[in-house]
Formats: structure tokens, C-alpha cells, sequence
């Protein structure tokens, strides 16, 4: 499938949900994609009784339409084939189709699942990839996120992320919930409850815990929580403010703002709370602080130049060095997973949008058209940035494609959906 | 005497962070002499959402005069005093106090002086424009600014601890620039109330 070749770098993003589920679940539209669509033929998996419902082909499906990348052949009135060895791809060229993919479900003792399934290059008729798994009904979506994964990483070269997850703050009322949910928004999950604030999330680089700060004490301080059992401690609790955890790759230690010392200034210190030490001097505001994929960076906002502008600092200290010039307000980096690419939030004509920067030649892009932009979160394919905005006067999150072309919104009537994070 | 030396000193809290004050400042005693009353209010309640003073308009509840026309009651619940403002309030993107807010740290630098086992946190508020993280630091270098103030009047550092909400409290939800102002503000909030 040398399509994926054609295809430069178009950009995708990993976001939906199907419309009903037993927890309110945020609801996804998608507006826009890419102008070079992959066309597949996403034939209905043959299916086994007792399996939950929707099909996988169908979630799949779901999950390869929203990132924006591809056209999904019609194939309403196909039978699932028996028997996948004898599928011709070929026959599925004549609609337009580029790649099939086929599959098929068995129900094994003890309430498990055999599936297989395999993507067929429908111009070549070759097989691009063959799985088969053993799987509890538990495991159906994650399964259908893998299958969707593996598909968009055979035809667009970039690995897939429908199998991460996100994490966002959710307001109703005076009520703040920190939740986790799959990256199509499905299976949401609280994790904190407050009647205070909580703010700034993010995973650890293992997806094991999640680090916020959270204003339970009446100011604000940063928490380090398992997502396994639940349990936290306080990873910076310090006189004054204790805010913007950001872990570095090693999963060991935090970049942290504290204020203990004089106005807001970056600290390193381990999860557990030991080995603290500075690492920015100076009166000025420093926060923000993102580590470079690498672990030998640190990004971050400051306004030692008499305006919030990006900057970039070695993680073993030293001289910052500005990244940004235009404008007078650029605040909140986040950077991609290749670290080619800075994603921060700039203010233009008194309108806060999501701008892209590409490190190596200092080029910028503005990715969004809305006015209130905040929080942008690169996800974990570096395909697409996560960031909160408002619509309508309430918080809703949205996705862009890095080439700004795609965008989707994913927002629950009534509740405002705020400070996203994106994990592994 | 006192005076004329609290505006001056204050000017040089407003100034510049340069720790000045080797000189405990004489201590201005605006309490009227009376012993303040206990007050609780809500123990553990979140002190953010639910603003400071109620006394508000009518501020009448719970405070009473004497023959004489003194007020009785804890001196920080006099609406009489300045010591029953404890908000601060900031200019777009500033964190410089005003000139008008003087009286009012004047007076809770006399309060804290003269009870040294009292504490505030000065809570710093910014509007919601930008950054909640950003907002969260200009909150607290407002929030900063207010402490040094106090700081120079006198007042221990023990006794104060500067923290921020950032955009988190806002005081008026409304999307318009007098919310903003609003919600642009550094509350001084005494542990035991």
C-alpha cells in the first residue's frame, strides 16, 4: 500500500463515541478532514453470539471516520465472510476501495472471544497485517481501538492512538470531577471529586498515575494519584502555591511551581515528594513547564521579558532562551512526542487560539479558529493537539489535526469540560 | 505620628520588593480598645467561593453599639472600619496596589500587630482570560504584592502566607469587564474566621 507514502504527512487524531452509553458520555463532531482520504472497505466482522454490541468493524470504523484520514467504503448488505482466507480484495476495488479489512468473532469456553482479523491491500491484493487475539467482553472496545490502530498505522505511517486515553476536569455547578475516558470519550470514569478546583492533569509517561493540583486545601497543591488503586499523596504541598506538575519521560521525577520562595518559580523534586531543587531563579513569574521528550529540556511560560512568552531552559539549569517573539502573549507549551513541534496558546486581536511552531525553523501556524483556547495537549501519536475551548458559553474540548484541516469537538450538554491531558 | 509615617512606609512596600523594614513600625491601635469577640464561621468551609465580609450593605447581623456609639464587636466585623474590607482590588494584567487601598492594609498591619497570634492567607484572583496556570502565578504575585505591603507595615512573615486561585474563584461569573474587575482582587482572609 504505497498510498500511505502519497498521502505526505497528513495528520490525524483519535476521537468519538458512539452516541449512547450507560455513563453521560461526551458526544464528538467532527467537522472538516483531510483533502486525501484513504478509502476503506470496512467489511461487518462475522459475528459470535453473546458478543456485546456495537461490532467491532463498527468502533473501528468509528474511530478511522473521525480521525478525519479515511472514507469508509458503503458495504450495507455485505455478509461477513466465513471464511477470510477466501476474500478478494480485488472485488472491492471496483468501488474505490484501497484497503479491505475483514474479521471474524468465536466464542471460546468461559464467556472469551477469539477474533481475527486482517487488512488486505485491495490494489496489490496482498496482506498488509493478520491478528488474531483471545479477549474478555471486557476487553471488546480496547480490542476494536488495536484493530483501528493497527489499520492506521499500515496506511498512514504514523501510529495510531484510538487506544489511549484522555483525562479532562468536568464542572457542573460548584461540582469539579477529574475523569479518565477512552480517547473516543466512551468508558468515563471519575477519579477526583471536589468541591474545590482542580486543575492541570497529567498522565505519567506509563499512563500508571496522574499528577493534578487540586484546591481542596484552599490553595492550591499537587497531587500524585494511582489510577490503579486510587491512592495519592502529596507530591507538593509547600507554603504558598504548589501548581503545574509536568512529569518527566524517566516517570521518576516532576518539573512542579512553587512559590515557597518568592513569586512563581520551577522546581524539580521526585513523585514521592523527596529531592526537591530549583532550577529557575529570578522574581518573575516561570510556570508552565513541559520536559522536551528527551528529559534534557525544559519549555515553559515566563514574563521575565515583560510579557508571557515561551521559553526553553536545559533541565540541569542554566540561561533560558526565548522561543517566541510574536505578539504579546504567548503561554502554554506543550511539546510533540518527536519533539519537533512546540503547540502553545497565543493572543491575537484579544483572541486566544492554538498556534503550532516547528522548533527547527521557528515557522508558526495557527491550528484553530475559535477565541478561547486553552490547555493544548499533543497526543501520544503527536498527531493532533487536545485543548480546551468554549462554545456557546460552556467549556468543551476540541481536536485539530496538525495541519488544521481537521477538527472535532467533544463536548456533554450542560457540563463544562475543561484542562484535558492525553496518555498513553 | 503614625500618621504620617504609614503612607511612607507603605510607598516603599509598593515600590519595589527590597526588603526595607528592620524597623518594627509602631503599631496604630484602631481597635477601639475593645476585645474582640470569637468568631466562627464556617470551620472547614472552602473560604474562596463564599466571600470574606457579609456585611455587605446592610452588615448590621451580629454587631452591636454600646451607649457611647463604639462598635463591640470583633473589630474586623466593623463595617465602620477599614478593617472589614478585605479585598484588593487590580488593574488588567497589574499586580501594582493602589494608592486607595492603603487605609485597608494600613489597618489589618494595626490588627495583626496588635494579635500576634492571628494569621491571614491572602488569597490572589485574576479574571479569566488566559492560562489557568498563568492566571494561577499573576494571582499570586498580586497576591505577593499585598504580603510585601504588609511586610513593610511591620507585619511578621509567620503571620502571612500569600496564595492564588488564578481565574479559579471569580467573585462575578459574568463575561464582561466589570466582572472582571471584580474578580481581579486579593482577599485577606483571617485562619480564624
Amino acid at each position: 500500500m504505497l498510498r500511505a507514502a502519497l498521502l505526505f504527512r497528513l495528520f490525524l487524531f483519535a476521537l468519538l463515541s458512539t452516541p449512547f452509553a450507560a455513563h453521560a458520555v461526551m458526544e464528538i463532531q467532527v467537522v472538516g478532514g483531510a483533502a486525501n482520504r484513504i478509502a476503506v472497505a470496512m467489511l461487518p466482522f462475522q459475528a459470535a453470539p453473546g458478543q456485546p454490541a456495537p461490532g467491532l468493524a463498527q468502533i473501528a470504523g468509528d474511530d478511522l471516520k473521525r480521525s478525519g484520514q479515511f472514507n469508509l467504503i458503503d458495504v450495507s448488505g455485505t455478509q461477513a465472510p466465513a471464511d477470510l482466507a477466501q476474500v478478494n480484495p480485488g472485488a472491492w476495488r471496483g468501488k474505490g476501495a484501497e484497503a479491505v479489512v475483514v474479521g471474524q468473532v468465536t466464542a471460546l469456553p468461559g464467556g472469551r472471544f477469539e477474533v481475527k482479523f486482517r487488512l488486505l491491500d485491495a490494489i496489490k491484493q496482498t496482506q498488509l497485517a493478520g491478528y488474531s487475539y483471545t479477549i474478555s467482553a471486557a476487553q471488546w472496545r480496547t480490542t476494536a481501538h488495536q484493530i483501528a490502530d493497527i489499520v492506521y498505522e499500515k496506511l498512514t505511517g504514523a501510529p495510531g492512538a484510538f487506544g489511549s486515553r484522555i483525562a479532562y476536569v468536568q464542572k457542573q455547578g460548584k461540582r469539579y470531577e477529574l475523569r479518565v475516558a477512552d480517547a473516543d470519550g466512551q468508558n468515563p470514569r471519575t477519579v477526583v471529586r471536589s468541591g474545590e478546583p482542580l486543575i492541570s492533569p497529567m498522565f505519567s509517561p506509563d499512563g500508571a498515575s496522574l499528577a493534578y493540583v487540586s484546591f481542596e486545601d484552599k490553595k492550591p497543591v499537587v497531587y500524585v494519584q494511582s489510577l490503579r488503586d486510587g491512592g495519592r499523596h502529596k507530591t507538593a504541598a509547600f507554603k504558598g502555591s504548589n501548581s503545574a506538575p509536568a512529569w518527566a519521560p524517566d516517570g521518576k521525577r516532576l518539573a512542579v511551581v512553587l512559590t515557597r520562595d518568592e513569586a512563581s518559580q520551577i522546581y524539580l523534586i521526585n513523585a514521592d515528594g523527596s529531592g526537591l531543587s530549583r532550577l529557575t531563579q529570578g522574581g518573575n513569574i516561570d510556570t508552565e513547564p513541559v520536559f522536551s521528550p528527551d528529559g534534557q529540556t525544559i519549555y515553559f511560560t515566563s514574563d521575565r521579558g515583560g510579557s508571557p512568552q515561551i521559553y526553553r531552559v536545559a533541565a540541569s539549569g542554566g540561561e533560558p532562551r526565548r522561543l517566541t517573539f510574536n505578539g504579546s502573549y504567548n503561554v502554554s507549551p506543550t511539546i510533540s512526542p518527536d519533539g519537533r513541534y512546540l503547540a502553545y496558546i497565543g493572543r491575537e486581536d484579544g483572541r486566544f487560539r492554538v498556534v503550532l511552531l516547528e522548533l527547527a525553523n521557528g515557522q508558526t501556524r495557527v491550528l484553530t479558529d475559535t477565541a478561547r483556547d486553552e490547555s493544548p495537549r499533543f497526543a501520544p501519536n503527536g498527531q493532533a493537539v487536545l485543548y480546551a475551548t468554549v462554545q456557546g458559553g460552556q467549556g468543551v474540548l476540541g481536536t485539530v489535526s496538525l495541519d488544521g484541516k481537521t477538527h472535532a469537538r467533544l463536548s456533554e450538554s450542560g457540563v463544562d469540560a475543561r484542562e484535558p491531558a492525553w496518555g498513553p | 505620628m503614625n500618621k504620617i509615617f504609614w503612607p511612607v512606609l507603605l510607598a516603599l512596600a509598593l515600590s519595589a520588593c527590597s526588603s526595607t523594614s528592620g524597623t518594627p513600625a509602631a503599631v496604630e491601635d484602631r481597635t477601639g480598645g475593645t476585645t474582640p469577640t470569637e468568631q466562627t464561621a464556617g470551620g472547614s468551609k472552602p473560604a474562596g467561593g463564599a466571600e470574606t465580609t457579609g456585611l455587605g450593605g446592610a452588615g448590621v447581623a451580629g454587631s452591636s453599639l454600646d451607649g457611647s456609639g463604639k462598635y463591640t464587636g470583633d473589630p474586623r466585623k466593623n463595617p465602620a472600619s477599614p478593617l472589614s474590607k478585605r479585598s484588593i482590588f487590580f488593574d488588567f494584567d497589574s499586580f501594582v496596589v493602589k494608592d486607595e487601598f492603603r487605609p485597608v492594609l494600613e489597618a489589618h498591619a494595626g490588627y495583626l500587630l496588635s494579635k500576634r497570634d492571628a494569621h491571614v492567607v491572602l488569597q490572589g484572583n485574576t479574571d479569566e482570560r488566559g492560562s489557568r496556570e498563568y492566571n494561577l502565578a499573576l494571582g499570586q504575585k498580586r497576591a505577593e504584592a499585598v504580603r510585601k505591603s504588609l511586610k513593610v507595615l511591620g507585619v511578621p512573615d509567620a503571620q502571612l502566607e500569600a496564595v492564588s486561585f488564578g481565574e479559579e474563584k471569580p467573585r462575578n461569573e459574568a463575561n464582561t469587564e466589570a466582572a472582571y474587575a471584580e474578580n481581579r482582587r486579593v482577599d485577606v482572609v483571617y485562619t480564624d474566621e
